[in-house]
C-alpha cells in the first residue's frame, strides 16, 4: 500500500492554488456585486432598497451548499448541461460573498455619523461627492477588519465547491485519502495548508487596522 | 438694508410636539443676529430650518433669495450661499485640516488645487490656525477644531453664516478664542445668525437679539434688550444665565 509522499504533497499544493484562485474570484466578484448591492441598500430609491434587501436576505438565508447545487443542477435543467465546475463554483461563491459583503459594508457606511453627511451637504457637495469623498473613506477604515475576516470565511468555504466536482484543496485531500487511507496525515496537512493561507490574511487585517487608524485615535 | 433672511409665521412640529409656533423675523445684510433662549425653546431648530436641514409645515422662509418652503428648492444652491458651523465641529476625521478646507472649493467650485491650498492658508490665517494645516482634527483641541470648522465654512465665501451653539462644548478659555474669531467676522461685515448661550457676547456683538420661548419669538431688540427685559420670561432667563455664570466662575 502506498504511503503519503512528495507526489501527494505536490497534488495538494496544486489543489491549494485552485482554492486560492477560487477565493480571489469569489472575493473580487463578490466585492464588486456586494458594493453595488450595498449602495442600492442605502439608495434614495425605495425600489432599489427593497430589491437589495430581498437579495441579501435570500443569499444569507440559503446554505452555500444549496446555492452551489442550485446553480450547478439548476443551469443543467435549463438545458446547459456542460457547465464547467469552475464556473459553477465561482458563481455560487460570488453570489454568497456578495450577500454578506453587501451587508457588512452597508453596516460600515451606516456607522459613519449622520453629522458627517450633514456637514458635507452644508458645504454644497453633491450626494455622490459626499459618498465618495467623505463617507466611503471613513467607512473603508471601519470595514477593513470585518472584510478581511470574511475573506478568511471565503477561503474555508471554497471547500464546499467539491460538491459540484471541483477539485480544490479539501477535495484533493479526500481523493488522496481514498487511495492511501491515511486520514490523519492527509487531513492534518490539508488543515495546515488552509492555516498557511488564512493566517497571513488575519495578520494583514490586524496590521491594516493599525495603519488605517493613524490619525484617528 | 435688504433682508438676507426672512421668516414669516413658521410652524414646525415633531409628531405632536410643537417646536416652532409662528416664528417671524428678518435679518438684514451685515447684521449679526443672536438667538437666545432655554433648551427646548426651538432656537436650534430655527437655525436648522434656515439651512433646510429641517422642513417646516407652515409659513415661509426666504434665505439669500431661495424660497425654502418651495418644493422646487435647489438645496445645493442654498448651501453654496449659506455656511453653517456646528456645536460638534463635524470636521472630516480622515482629512488633514488643510484638506478639510480644500475639499469643497475643489470639488464644488472646481478651484485648482494650488489655488485652493492658498485659499486654505488664507482662511486658516484668519482664524489663527495656519500652523496646524497638516494636522488631523483629532490632534487639535476643541477650540482649534471649531476655528478650523469656521475656516472651512469661510473658504466657500458664504453670504450668510450660521453658528449653532458653537462654543457650548468648550471650556471658557477655548470659548474665548472661538468668540474672538466670530467677532472679527462680524466686524468684517459678515451676515451672521448665531444660537448662543454667551450673553455677554450677544450683548456686545449682536445687532439684533431674538429671545425665543416656547417656540415663539418672545422678545426682540438690540443687545440692550438684555439689560431692560420687557417680559418676565426674558428677565428670568437673563437672570438665570448670569447667575449660572457667576456660579461657574467661582
Amino acid at each position: 500500500m502506498p504511503t503519503f509522499s512528495l507526489v501527494h504533497l505536490e497534488f495538494l499544493l496544486t489543489a491549494a492554488q485552485w482554492t486560492i484562485g477560487l477565493s480571489i474570484a469569489a472575493f473580487v466578484g463578490g466585492g464588486l456585486v456586494g458594493f453595488v448591492v450595498a449602495l442600492a441598500r442605502i439608495s434614495d430609491l425605495r425600489v432599489l432598497r427593497i430589491a437589495a434587501t430581498v437579495y441579501i436576505q435570500l443569499v444569507q438565508g440559503t446554505p452555500l451548499l444549496i446555492l452551489l447545487f442550485a446553480i450547478y443542477f439548476g443551469i443543467a435543467l435549463l438545458g446547459y448541461t456542460n457547465l464547467p465546475p469552475l464556473i459553477a463554483a465561482s458563481a455560487g461563491l460570488i453570489i454568497y460573498s456578495s450577500g454578506f459583503l453587501a451587508e457588512i459594508w452597508r453596516g460600515c457606511i451606516d456607522s459613519v455619523p449622520k453629522t458627517q453627511w450633514q456637514a458635507a451637504e452644508c458645504l454644497a457637495l453633491t450626494r455622490w461627492q459626499r459618498m465618495v469623498k467623505v463617507i466611503l473613506p471613513q467607512a473603508a477604515r471601519i470595514a477593513t477588519a470585518p472584510t478581511v475576516g470574511f475573506l478568511v470565511q471565503i477561503v474555508k468555504n471554497t471547500s464546499l465547491a467539491s460538491v459540484v466536482g471541483f477539485v480544490e484543496l479539501a477535495q484533493a485531500g479526500k481523493l488522496i485519502n481514498n487511495s492511501i487511507y491515511e486520514p490523519f496525515t492527509v487531513f492534518m496537512i490539508v488543515a495546515l495548508i488552509y492555516f498557511a493561507i488564512c493566517f497571513p490574511l488575519s495578520t494583514w487585517s490586524r496590521s491594516l487596522e493599525r495603519k488605517l487608524n493613524v490619525g484617528r485615535r | 438694508m435688504s433682508a438676507v433672511v426672512s421668516l414669516s409665521n413658521v410652524h414646525k412640529q415633531f409628531g405632536s410636539l410643537k417646536v416652532l409656533d409662528g416664528v417671524s423675523f428678518e435679518v438684514g445684510r451685515g447684521e449679526v443676529a443672536a438667538i437666545i433662549g432655554q433648551s427646548g425653546s426651538g432656537k436650534s431648530t430655527v437655525l436648522r430650518c434656515i439651512n433646510a436641514l429641517e422642513t417646516i409645515q407652515q409659513g415661509t422662509i426666504d434665505v439669500c433669495g431661495h424660497a425654502l418652503h418651495d418644493a422646487s428648492l435647489n438645496r445645493r444652491a442654498l448651501h453654496l450661499d449659506v455656511g453653517i458651523v456646528f456645536q460638534s465641529y463635524n470636521l472630516f476625521p480622515h482629512l488633514t485640516v488643510e484638506q478639510n478646507i480644500m475639499l469643497a472649493p475643489v470639488s464644488v467650485k472646481s478651484i485648482p488645487k494650488k489655488q485652493a491650498r492658498e485659499l486654505a492658508r488664507e482662511v486658516l490665517t484668519r482664524v489663527g490656525m495656519e500652523a496646524k494645516a497638516e494636522n488631523y482634527p483629532e490632534q487639535l483641541s476643541g477650540g482649534q477644531q471649531q476655528r478650523v470648522a469656521i475656516a472651512r465654512s469661510l473658504a466657500m465665501s458664504p453670504k450668510l453664516m450660521l453658528f449653532d451653539e458653537v462654543t457650548s462644548a468648550l471650556d471658557p478659555q477655548l470659548t474665548g478664542e472661538v468668540l474672538r474669531v466670530m467677532e472679527d467676522l462680524a466686524r468684517g461685515g459678515m451676515t451672521m445668525i448665531l444660537v448662543t448661550h454667551e450673553m455677554a457676547f450677544a450683548r456686545k456683538v449682536a445687532s439684533k437679539v431674538i429671545y425665543m420661548h416656547q417656540g415663539k419669538v418672545w422678545e426682540t431688540g438690540s443687545g440692550d434688550m438684555l439689560d431692560q427685559p420687557k417680559t418676565a420670561e426674558l428677565r428670568n432667563f437673563v437672570g438665570g444665565v448670569s447667575h449660572d455664570r457667576a456660579e461657574a466662575s467661582v
